[in-house]
């Protein structure tokens, strides 16, 4: 299993200045619902957004980290 | 002659308008991430082509770089990566989804 301060450090490396919130949707550290809010993930398309949030992941996904449901979200600018 | 994986993979996702690699069948998902991708795919009423990766490890793994995603399910439409569950689900919930079928199908 992976904590999810883990997650979230890992994906906060991955873009500085992220927001980034981890829901462990059973308790038992393997299936997580991830937000990331990011201005990083501009003009992107959403597979572009995913595979930025899976790639300090990967080593762990469908391993340890089983399951992953995923929203990204570009903030809105005010 | 060795397998050529990748060239098979090229071939289901031109050969197939809509196609999706699960864990499990359509009629049987295994996973819940596939199951309710196909329920998505059901949903747009064209034929989609499944491919169970529990039946053939060695697709599941070549997947992973043929398509540079991580996870199964992976879905293809005409050809084109479009991404995992929560992306379909999403693009399905804003519409998206339906017209890019539609695209590809009146690319024939």
């Amino acid at each position: 299993m992976i904590d999810s301060g883990e997650i979230r450090r890992r994906i906060e490396a991955a873009l500085p200045g992220s927001a980034v919130t981890v829901r462990d949707l059973t308790g038992g550290g393997d299936h997580y619902e991830v937000t990331v809010v990011s201005g990083m993930f501009a003009g992107k398309p959403l597979v572009e957004q995913h595979r930025m949030v899976y790639g300090p992941l990967k080593d762990v996904l469908g391993g340890e980290l089983h399951a992953l449901a995923l929203k990204t979200i570009l903030p809105e600018v005010p | 002659m060795a397998r050529s994986i990748m060239e098979e993979i090229q071939r289901e996702v031109s050969e197939n308008r809509v196609i999706i690699y699960m864990k499990g069948t359509k009629a049987f998902p295994q996973c819940g991430f596939s199951a309710a991708a196909v329920e998505v795919l059901k949903s747009l009423d064209v034929p989609f082509k499944d491919i169970n990766v529990l039946a053939d490890p060695e697709k599941w793994q070549a997947l992973k770089t043929f398509s540079n995603w991580p996870t199964i399910p992976q879905i293809y439409i005409g050809g084109k990566f479009i991404g995992g569950c929560d992306i379909i689900r999403e693009m399905h919930a804003k519409g998206e989804l339906a017209s890019l079928v539609q695209v590809s199908l009146k690319e024939d």
